[in-house]
């Protein structure tokens, strides 16, 4: 319908399944052409949306400030890197102390280290400090599209998985357990009542 | 051909408990008006189908359904599409142009949508809050929305009766992913009639001017499998962001900067998670309403549910 470019959507996904995958691809050969990451559950993502607790931050950066932040989800960490081309993200993480609930909106990058493995991380767009309920809100959400995305891993007409089965040796069956996991663990702790997180929140809010 | 034959048979069925006509005839008067004459399909429908209510003498309305569509003012979908609808007029709008009589806002129980009446089309004026009989409208489209337009043929007959306009609201929700630029501490054009977003004190149509400041936020709310464009107005980016237009001009003024607007609602939306309802424009939402989704979780039921998955 409109001539304008349609925009990425954010992809839901827990930083272990992120982390596994490496293979990145573009649809077209245009210069410009958007880059994607294939999801080892089968979807391509170039924007994600994510949503943990920012653990550490450190200025990596040799002659100008680099900044790492580490964000921890249900299952794993993200690592995200902000330097001079991201200056609002960086700024973010310069003020931030952790622990806080951080929500990240960002582009997937893929570098090869020396021993030719992959590492993933995110380059953000905005980092913004949230509340204990946004983190759960997307605890919830994320393992609903990992379970709705290995459901329909099997589907014929599914072109990501069958990429992904083409790419990866990994087991889908692992990230249902995975997902499944996390919501467990969010209704544990429904259990042992919410306060606990009080303390953060009015840290991540200052 | 073969949609001219559809159209012949249609209109066969139509008149089949009038008049004892043959789908060959129709078809023949049909693709002489479209292929002799190049009139548009749906004109040669009408014209064809008019010369049988002459001949059976008959009212349109006792065709039940007639030559004419009748689609919900909400759900339009089709440009140039001939409509017969009863509606009420919502609201009546002041023409910009001396070409239109009347401009304003037409509602059923499905929606409402746009109409123009034209000067050249001389038609009785419509009043607000008042129901109408409709008959012959033709849809328009522009950049995906719809609207009618009354033309010379079309017969208004004032309806005694009250029509519940539906609400064709749009409700979206997802994270606040992004504000996208033209947000914030805005400045819009002061002519009459334009109220266009000033770029670096400029209007794109009065060149520079000393424009009038607003508050919006154009912004992009994502539920991971689609994304949806929102507009908020001044009064919901206020509710919103919980900053005042005054407040917004004092701290551009302190910085002496407007872009700390919005950097600062950046700061406090983004990442949350908002449903919000209004009318689509376009590619955007206009929000009337908006919640913001920080409920609890209810992670035993999301447990449920996703066990089911």
């Amino acid at each position: 319908m409109s001539q304008a470019p349609t925009r990425e959507v954010a992809r839901r996904v827990f930083a272990r399944e992120f982390n596994d995958a490496s293979h990145t691809f573009k649809e077209s050969d245009d210069e410009r052409a958007p880059v994607y990451l294939l999801l080892p559950t089968g979807e391509r993502a170039n924007r994600v949306f994510l949503v943990g607790t920012l653990t550490e931050k450190e200025d990596v950066g040799e002659d100008d400030e680099y900044w790492r932040g580490r964000i921890v989800d249900p299952t794993g960490t993200f690592f995200v890197y902000a330097g001079q081309y991201q200056p609002d993200a960086a700024s973010t993480l310069r003020d931030l102390e952790p622990p806080a609930y951080v929500a990240v909106v960002g582009k997937p990058r893929t570098y090869e280290t020396d021993d030719g493995s992959v590492n993933v991380s995110v380059r953000p767009e905005s980092i913004t400090a949230v509340d204990s309920a946004t983190r759960d809100r997307w605890v919830v959400e994320a393992a609903q599209r990992t379970l709705e995305r290995a459901a329909a891993f099997e589907d014929e007409s599914n072109e990501y998985a069958r990429m992904a089965r083409e790419e990866y040796d990994l087991s889908v069956d692992d990230y249902q357990g995975m997902a499944l996991a996390a919501l467990e663990g969010l209704d544990e702790t429904d259990e042992l009542g919410a306060d606990t997180d009080a303390g953060l929140d009015a840290q991540a809010e200052h | 051909m073969t949609d001219l034959h559809t159209h012949a048979e249609d209109i066969v069925a139509q008149f089949s408990d009038h008049l004892d006509l043959t789908v060959d005839e129709v078809e023949e008067r049909l693709d002489n008006l479209v292929n002799e004459y190049r009139v548009p399909v749906d004109e040669a429908r009408r014209s064809v189908v008019n010369s049988y209510l002459d001949e059976a003498d008959l009212e349109r309305e006792a065709l039940g359904g007639g030559g004419n569509a009748s689609v919900g003012l909400g759900e339009l979908d089709q440009d140039e599409q001939w409509l017969d609808v009863t509606a009420k007029v919502v609201e009546l709008w002041e023409p910009r142009s001396d070409s239109v009589a009347q401009v304003g806002l037409l509602g059923d129980e499905t929606g409402t949508t746009k109409f123009v009446a034209f000067e050249t089309s001389d038609l009785p004026e419509l009043a607000e809050g008042k129901v109408y009989r409709l008959e012959n409208l033709v849809t328009d489209e522009y950049q995906g929305n719809f609207s009618v337009k009354l033309n010379r043929t079309t017969t208004i007959t004032e309806v005694d009766e009250d029509i519940e306009v539906g609400d064709d609201a749009e409700t979206v929700e997802g994270a606040l992913v992004d504000i996208q630029s033209g947000s914030g501490l805005i400045k819009r054009c002061p002519e009459d009639d334009c109220t266009r977003v000033l770029q670096n004190g400029r209007c794109s149509e009065h060149g520079d001017v000393d424009g009038e400041f607003d508050l919006r936020i154009k912004g992009v709310l994502d539920d991971g499998e689609a994304v949806h464009e929102v507009i908020f107005d001044r009064e919901s980016t206020e509710a919103l962001t919980g900053t005042t237009l005054e407040e917004a001009k004092d701290m551009a003024m302190d910085a002496l900067d407007t872009t700390v607007v919005a950097d600062e609602m950046r700061t406090g939306t983004l990442g949350r998670y908002y449903r919000v309802s209004g009318p689509q424009f376009g590619r955007y939402v206009l929000v009337d309403e908006f919640e913001r989704l920080d409920d609890p979780v209810d992670a035993e039921a999301a447990l449920i549910e996703a066990r089911s998955i």
